[in-house]
């Protein structure tokens, strides 16, 4: 059993706040990603989680006990680091072996453990090799075996993947899955690609400029982002933000009015918004299909074709861009004008202060 | 997740607070012992440059005022010696990075038996400074037997007696030889961590071999540059051995830095008083230069 | 770098012809050590020539080389060793557990070496005669050590400092407390800076000409006076005084050979990065 909490935490270097009051409850067995753009503060965070960057004000709890004061290798956490951080001087045996050494492990008793841990990674034929004779992704599962044989109650990766190329990332990411229901660990995991995030957690902190963003599911977060901020994040190609104007509300939802005229209902209640303020209406390019009927009219500038689907980016007649996901069977191409039609239901808007109007209904898969 | 995991603390020490606390008994005994080094002798020879003391006249004492100064500073010697000073440590620093830098990225370049000749390029390091002035002094520099009088007759010119005609060039020539290896080790590092891809775009943006010298190679050697001045500067400040073995300060003064005009007034004239004096004026010349070295090192160096 | 085959030959012939150049005087002073006195006069010099010892056995003859040899390792060991055992704390302190006063620490440390020696020889001179340590190696093993010190300083901070942050935190992470973090990751880490900062440190100990010169007569006088008593020959003495250079260089200059790849990775004051 390891439960996380963090309570109002917060971190100040003299003057300057970088932690503005972070509140999470990691449960059992979580599989949690903070997510952010770069200086967001969320290897801060994890570092604060580790023991190695003060905790300024704010509570920070393993299993219902304040560890606030406690040093590092005494929070019964692992870490995975960035660099991987391994011992080039040791082997890649006593790479995983040294924290059972220093916290005085009969050899044999540490022997046992780092051929578990390598026989879990598929690292039993390096044991006795150098960090330097590793490949890339060989490093990896080192730097990660050194995080099991400690047989923690947490394991924190700060950005564990950003050192591969992108096929080995991949594979890396479905082992570190894997891994998770094979360890039945609880994971705090750092990373700035959102696909890592959506891929492997359970919950995904996002995090901006310090602050919380929102907290959820990976679907959570997809359908039902809480702000522009989260909406912009996560999912990729990235959602479109149109200028919109506010009609008014009825049972079906809120009617949006865009700069071209054109009217989508959106299944959302008004919240805090007004009727004729302005507002943004979110799009997913995956949610847009080409209709000679449809309400959005626009030319298509580029069409981007990756064989399974074609991404047009396509002008609207405002002068607003759009980016339109479609099979890659489409045989749209450039310079063409095209009229758009979209699923109310798949839209979002968004109030002037950039919150999300609540949605009238939950996506099934995010409930 | 098992139970068994890692012992909880047993003790919540406050780690970060007890770590800062722990590292002053290993900064204490360098910075003690560099404090004495400095300050008691600091002291003393403040303290001496205010006496009348003379190992040869000791009944002759007591306080003597700025007398020791006075006499200083009225001394042409004094000035020479300033000069000196200054005229040495700058001519050898300008040759020692201009040629240091060309040489660096001639050693840069991959040719035959590289290794070796960059061996045999940096001994004149290791050779110590009384070793190489004597060598350089009778074999290389005599009139009549060394090697450039003798080559000097070989090509019908007339041989340059070096060390009556042109003491201080020849000082600078011997200090220079000394010194040339320690920065040519230096920025051949430096050159040789060039990123190869800066060089390679600047050879797309169309830059020849000299361009990519001076806009790629030398910025890049800024920081290098400034650690080799600071650290011969150091070391220049102080040259005596070489002019100790060989001109002993002349002829006249021609030779004579403020180091060995201390050593000449303290040990061979054996007035404590008039060496400390000149020992306080080479104190604060350090400091003068100390103070515009470290400031510029310390912006380039991020310590 | 693309280079034709006229730029080689071209770098090739510069490269050696400026080794060949700096060396000469080396290579001189060798050649003149197994040269008789008369032929080290002779105008114009010969390269060839019948080699002799003469100048060996009499130089030892006049003073006993290994008495001074023994005196250079012993100043310059001592001198090292100190320095390395003050330094090291020291610099481990300041480069993984700085503080606001660190930074200007370090530049004080190496202000100190600005000092010049020569402004402090008087009182120096003075308490070594007070306390019975002029002409002992003892007295010069404490000099150089901190004449040394703040260089040996410096040096080993770059190298700590470039010691992958990561990997002490992992080591933190790992249970590793101070000493262990020092014995187990930081020594094994750091073990080339440490060499080059040690040579380095014994190349400048047994070249110093100043203190050595001024503070041993005798009994603990180095290399370094003993070439200096060569110096004021009644006559010239060629080859003799060839001699008495060769052996004294000997050995730091094989040292340095045989070292220089461990020399020339070390010897970048954080100069580069």
């Amino acid at each position: 059993m390891a439960t996380l909490e963090l309570r109002d935490i917060r971190k100040s270097y003299v003057a300057h706040e970088v932690i503005k009051g972070v509140n999470l409850d990691v449960a059992d067995r979580d599989f949690v990603v903070f997510v952010g753009p770069s200086g967001c503060g969320k290897s801060t965070l994890l570092r604060m989680i580790a023991g190695l960057e003060e905790i300024t004000s704010g509570e920070l709890l393993i299993d219902g006990k304040r560890v606030n004061e406690v040093g590092p290798a005494d929070r019964g956490l692992a870490m995975v680091f960035q660099s991987y951080a391994l011992y080039p001087h040791m082997t890649v045996r006593q790479n995983m072996g040294f924290a059972l050494r220093m916290a005085g492990i009969a050899k044999a008793e540490r022997e046992r453990k780092v051929a578990e841990a390598a026989r879990i990674l598929q690292l039993e034929p390096y044991l006795d090799r150098r960090p330097k004779e590793l490949s890339g992704g060989q490093r990896q599962r080192v730097a990660i075996g050194r995080a099991i044989v400690r047989n923690p109650r947490i394991f924190l990766f700060d950005e564990p993947l950003s050192n591969l190329d992108a096929s080995l990332r991949g594979q890396m990411r479905i082992e570190l899955a894997r891994l998770h229901q094979e360890l039945d660990a609880t994971m705090v995991y750092v990373t700035h690609d959102q696909v890592e995030a959506m891929t492997l957690a359970s919950k995904i902190v996002v995090l901006q400029a310090g602050k919380v963003e929102q907290i959820g599911s990976p679907l959570e977060l997809y359908h039902h982002p809480a702000n522009l901020f989260v909406a912009g994040f996560i999912g990729s190609p990235r959602m479109n933000f149109l200028e919109a104007r506010i009609l008014g509300a009825d049972g079906g939802g809120v009617r949006v009015a865009l700069r071209s005229g054109a009217e989508i209902v959106v299944p959302a209640a008004m919240g805090g918004a007004q009727a004729g303020g302005t507002a943004t209406l979110g799009i997913r390019p995956e949610s847009l299909r080409p209709d000679p009927e449809g309400p959005i009219a626009g030319e298509v500038r580029l069409a981007e074709r990756l064989g399974g689907l074609t991404l047009l980016h396509v002008t609207l007649a405002g002068g607003e861009p759009l980016v339109v996901q479609i099979e890659g069977g489409d045989r749209t191409g450039a310079r063409e004008p095209i009229r758009l039609a979209v699923d109310g239901a798949a839209c979002h808007i968004f109030d002037e202060s950039g919150q999300a109007l609540p949605a009238l209904e939950r996506h099934p898969l995010a409930a | 997740m098992s139970s068994t995991a890692i012992a909880p603390p047993a003790a919540p020490a406050a780690q970060d607070r007890s770590r800062t606390r722990s590292t002053l008994p290993l900064i204490a005994p360098s910075v003690g012992v560099l404090l004495l080094w400095m300050i008691v002798p600091l002291v003393m020879t403040l303290w001496f440059s205010f006496q009348r003391y003379n190992l040869l006249n000791p009944e002759v004492g007591g306080f003597a005022g700025f007398e020791n100064y006075e006499f200083l500073v009225t001394d042409p010697d004094f000035w020479a010696s300033l000069t000196n000073t200054l005229v040495l440590v700058g001519s050898v620093l300008v040759i020692t990075v201009v040629f240091g830098t060309l040489l660096a990225v001639l050693f840069d370049q991959p040719f035959p038996g590289q290794g070796i000749a960059r061996v045999l390029a940096i001994s004149p390091f290791f050779v110590m400074p009384t070793v190489s002035a004597l060598v350089w002094k009778n074999l290389m520099m005599h009139p009549i037997y060394g090697v450039l009088g003798v080559l000097a007759r070989a090509v019908g010119m007339e041989p340059v007696d070096w060390f009556a005609e042109y003491p201080m060039a020849a000082i600078i020539i011997i200090v220079s030889w000394q010194w040339l290896p320690f920065a040519l080790l230096i920025l051949l590092t430096a050159v040789q961590s060039l990123d190869h891809e800066q060089k390679e775009a600047a050879r797309m943006d169309g830059a020849g071999p000299v361009a990519q010298f001076f806009f790629i190679t030398l910025p890049h050697l800024g920081r290098a540059i400034s650690v080799v001045v600071m650290i011969e500067t150091i070391f220049l400040l102080t040259v005596f051995a070489e002019i100790f073995v060989t001109t002993s300060g002349g002829p006249g003064n021609a030779t004579t830095n403020l180091a060995f005009l201390i050593y000449a007034r303290a040990l061979l004239q054996f007035d404590v008083g008039g060496g400390s004096a000149g020992g306080v004026v080479a104190i604060i010349l350090a400091n003068i230069v100390a103070f515009f070295l470290v400031r510029s090192i310390a912006r380039r160096l991020e310590v | 770098m693309r280079t034709t085959g006229r730029q080689l030959l071209l770098i090739t012939i510069l490269g050696w012809g400026v080794a060949l150049l700096l060396f000469f005087p080396i290579f001189w002073m060798v050649l003149t050590s197994f040269k008789s006195e008369v032929a080290a006069i002779e105008v114009p010099p010969r390269l060839l020539f019948t080699p002799t010892l003469e100048s060996y056995a009499e130089v030892q003859a006049r003073a006993d080389y290994l008495h001074f040899a023994l005196n250079s390792v012993i100043v310059s060991v001592g001198g090292t060793v100190l320095a390395l055992a003050l330094g090291i704390p020291a610099a481990y302190a300041m480069a993984f557990h700085p503080t606001r006063r660190t930074r200007s620490t370090l530049l004080w440390m190496l202000s100190t070496k600005m000092l010049p020696s020569v402004g402090v020889l008087v009182p120096i001179y003075l308490l070594f005669r007070t306390f019975g340590l002029l002409d002992s190696r003892a007295g010069l093993v404490v000099i150089y050590a901190l004449m040394n010190l703040p260089i040996v300083v410096w040096m080993l901070f770059t190298f700590f400092k470039e010691v992958p942050g990561e990997i002490l935190e992992a080591g933190r992470m790992d249970g590793a407390r101070t000493g262990a973090e020092f014995w187990h990751l930081l020594l094994p880490l750091t073990v080339p800076g440490i060499a080059s900062t040690g040579l380095l440190s014994l190349i400048l100990c047994w070249n110093e000409a100043f203190w050595s010169l001024n503070l041993t007569s005798s009994e603990a006088a180095p290399l370094t006076a003993f070439i200096a008593s060569f110096s004021s020959p009644q006559g010239l003495f060629f080859a003799k005084l060839s001699a008495a250079s060769t052996v004294a260089v000997a050995p730091i200059l094989v040292f340095g050979w045989l070292s220089q790849r461990q020399l020339v990775r070390g010897l970048t004051f954080g100069a580069v990065k």
